[in-house]
């Protein structure tokens, strides 16, 4: 994840406390997404950034998540993402997230 | 409709592993870092130059074989090289770094590249040989200096050029304390202006054109070139133009992240349409920073670092010839910035309303090439495989418009699509590495029309969150059509204006009588 977006969620988790923030993710690769999901949940596991060795446990879901679905206007998200869902590996997003947000996520949304 | 024709593309790749070290962007993070495990594992991880030259991949940038053979060659495609092909293709060339140093001294004009004594002996006559660089551009190789001397340059800032375990010369800061003269950016700027000449040269080349008959330049690399006082003030076009002889012409540099050069070849048609310039070149040279990006994963994933090609390419824009394929003009795709920055809106906007416009579905475009990326340079870094992702944007909103079946998805991108080739230099991937093959394939009868797309990603820069995409159609040159002389009947138009006069008159007179 990079390393400039590691900064601004520890700022944010910071500044609202980590229980007040939900990350949305909109990776396009099963495995980018499961790293990201861990980078907000137990840590940077590339050590490179400032979430290294940081576990703030936040809640993580991917855009294409039916928990996230289910959260919004369905005229929107047919607008905004209906076309990627057609595209992407959802089960396989689904599935990477799932796994750190169940093993580390300290907060739910 | 257009009369701009694209009339040859050139290609050139640049190995570059030393480079990479010191000027790579991920190579010097981690070197902030003494005990860099990355750092350490790299040097067992990078390619020789005929593993490189033989690399499947890098030879359809060269065009020695077609992006389609890309397909039937078995991955990895570095497990399965091709042997016995030639370092030139008749695009371009994959050059040598010892051959691209001294090209790097050649297009320097304020001595910044030095070359160790013995070593520049042997690039000069090397560099003798090379088809397209004459007795004067190697002569231009005169910064020489013994190896301590060398070493007081690197003392004092400059960034050190090895070749073979070997300390062969440096690139010195321009500037004691200009931050956009420092010698890091002057390598970055000189390996840019270098491995551009070299495309301009092959653009020469491929298309007959005398260099003194371009008439402008538009430079749309990644990189910024200026001082402190303008940090990209530029020019990079013109400083590319003087070293490949082109002294007619003038330019200007123009930028949109990977974006630019499909920016750059509309307004190079343009520029062509309107009659202000006959020829156009657009050209762009290799991003040093972008050398092993994606390293770490490679090396993590046991793999050879495949980022160590710099990437240059030149695209000539002419007047009309009535043979050679068409921009269509009347129907460019842009990005607006209101369209907001979902995946969908931005495939509507730069795919399918052009189409629209012209009345022509998805399946009338033969070859679609948006970011052409090589992915097994970006699948292990989990970035997927990028061309294909576009390519099944497009299919899905062909599928909502009701174009096509949705289990005709895959055959669609497989027909429609092109697999990725290109290095990861941002730039160079972004659609224009598949114009001189499509320009071949329309100008064979296989083709009809092909589109270019350029994505770029705007909020990288921090001065926006919008994401940006533009897109032309090239296409088949339907041939000069002359229009007849029209003989205009003049008695009729006097006629019209007698009657209007009259009847004025007629209104007039009643208006005057009734007062």
């Amino acid at each position: 994840m990079d390393l400039e977006i590691q900064k601004r969620i520890k700022d944010l988790a910071d500044e609202y406390g980590p229980e007040n923030v939900v990350v949305i993710l909109g990776g396009a690769e099963p495995e980018a997404a499961g790293i990201a999901a861990e980078t907000v949940t137990n840590g940077d596991p590339t050590f490179a950034g400032p979430l290294a060795g940081v576990s703030l446990g936040l809640a993580v879901y991917h855009i294409v998540e039916s928990e996230v679905k289910a959260a919004v206007d369905p005229a929107v998200y047919e607008e905004q993402v209906g076309v990627v869902e057609m595209v992407l590996d959802v089960e396989g997003i689904a599935r990477e997230v799932k796994k750190y947000r169940e093993q580390y996520s300290k907060y739910r949304a | 409709m257009s009369n701009a024709v694209i009339s040859g593309a050139s290609y050139v790749l640049v190995h570059a592993p030393n480079i990479m070290m010191v000027a790579g962007t991920t190579q010097l993070l981690e070197k902030e870092n003494p005990n860099s495990e990355y750092i350490k594992r790299i040097k067992d991880h990078i390619r020789s130059y005929d593993d490189a030259v033989a690399y499947p991949p890098n030879q359809a940038c060269i065009g020695n074989i077609s992006p389609e053979d890309m397909r039937n060659i078995k991955r990895p495609w570095y497990e399965n090289p091709i042997k016995g092909l030639s370092r030139f293709g008749r695009y371009g060339e994959i050059m040598p770094e010892d051959e691209f140093y001294g090209l790097m001294a050649i297009s320097d004009v304020f001595d910044l590249v030095i070359l160790e004594r013995e070593f520049a002996e042997g690039i000069k006559q090397k560099l003798s040989r090379h088809p397209l660089l004459s007795e004067n551009d190697v002569n231009r190789i005169k910064m020489v200096a013994d190896e301590d001397a060398i070493k007081k340059h690197l003392e004092n800032g400059a960034v050190e050029l090895m070749y073979g375990g070997k300390l062969v010369g440096c690139v010195r800061k321009a500037h004691d304390r200009d931050e956009t003269l420092s010698a890091h950016v002057m390598i970055e700027n000189l390996a840019t202006k270098a491995s551009a000449v070299l495309a301009l040269r092959y653009l020469l080349k491929v298309t007959g054109i005398a260099s003194t008959d371009v008439d402008y330049i538009i430079e749309c690399s990644e990189e910024a070139c200026g001082d402190m006082n303008q940090r990209g003030g530029g020019n990079f076009a013109k400083a590319i133009g003087e070293i490949a002889g082109c002294g007619n012409a003038t330019g200007a540099d123009m930028r949109g992240f990977c974006a630019g050069p499909t920016h750059a070849l509309i307004s190079a048609a343009a520029l062509v349409n309107s009659g202000i310039y006959k020829n156009v070149v657009v050209v762009a040279g290799g991003a040093t920073a972008k050398l092993g990006m994606n390293g770490r994963d490679h090396v993590n994933k046991g793999m050879p670092v495949l980022e160590d090609v710099l990437g240059g390419f030149a695209v000539l824009v002419s007047a009309n010839d009535g043979v050679n394929p068409i921009i269509r003009l009347d129907s460019i795709g842009k990005h607006p910035i209101a369209a907001g920055a979902a995946p969908q809106a931005v495939m509507q906007n730069i795919v399918y309303n052009p189409l629209d416009r012209l009345g022509l579905k998805a399946f009338d475009v033969d070859k679609y090439a948006p970011e052409l990326q090589n992915p097994e340079i970006t699948e292990p870094a989990g970035a997927g495989d990028v061309p294909r992702a576009n390519y099944r944007m497009i299919a899905a909103i062909a599928v909502k418009r009701g174009e096509l079946r949705k289990e005709d998805m895959d055959s669609f991108v497989e027909k429609h699509g092109v697999t990725g080739f290109a290095p990861t230099q941002g730039h160079i991937p972004s659609g224009v590495p598949i114009i001189g093959y499509v320009r071949e394939q329309i100008l064979a009868g296989n083709m009809k029309r092909a589109m270019i797309i350029g994505k770029g990603s705007l909020f990288l820069a921090r001065m926006t969150n919008l994401f940006d995409g533009i897109s032309f159609i090239m296409e088949k040159n339907p041939g000069i059509q002359k229009e007849a002389a029209k003989t205009i009947d003049v008695s009729s138009y006097l006629a019209e204006a007698f009657r209007e006069f009259a009847e004025y008159l007629e209104t007039r007179g009643k208006v005057d009588a009734s007062r």
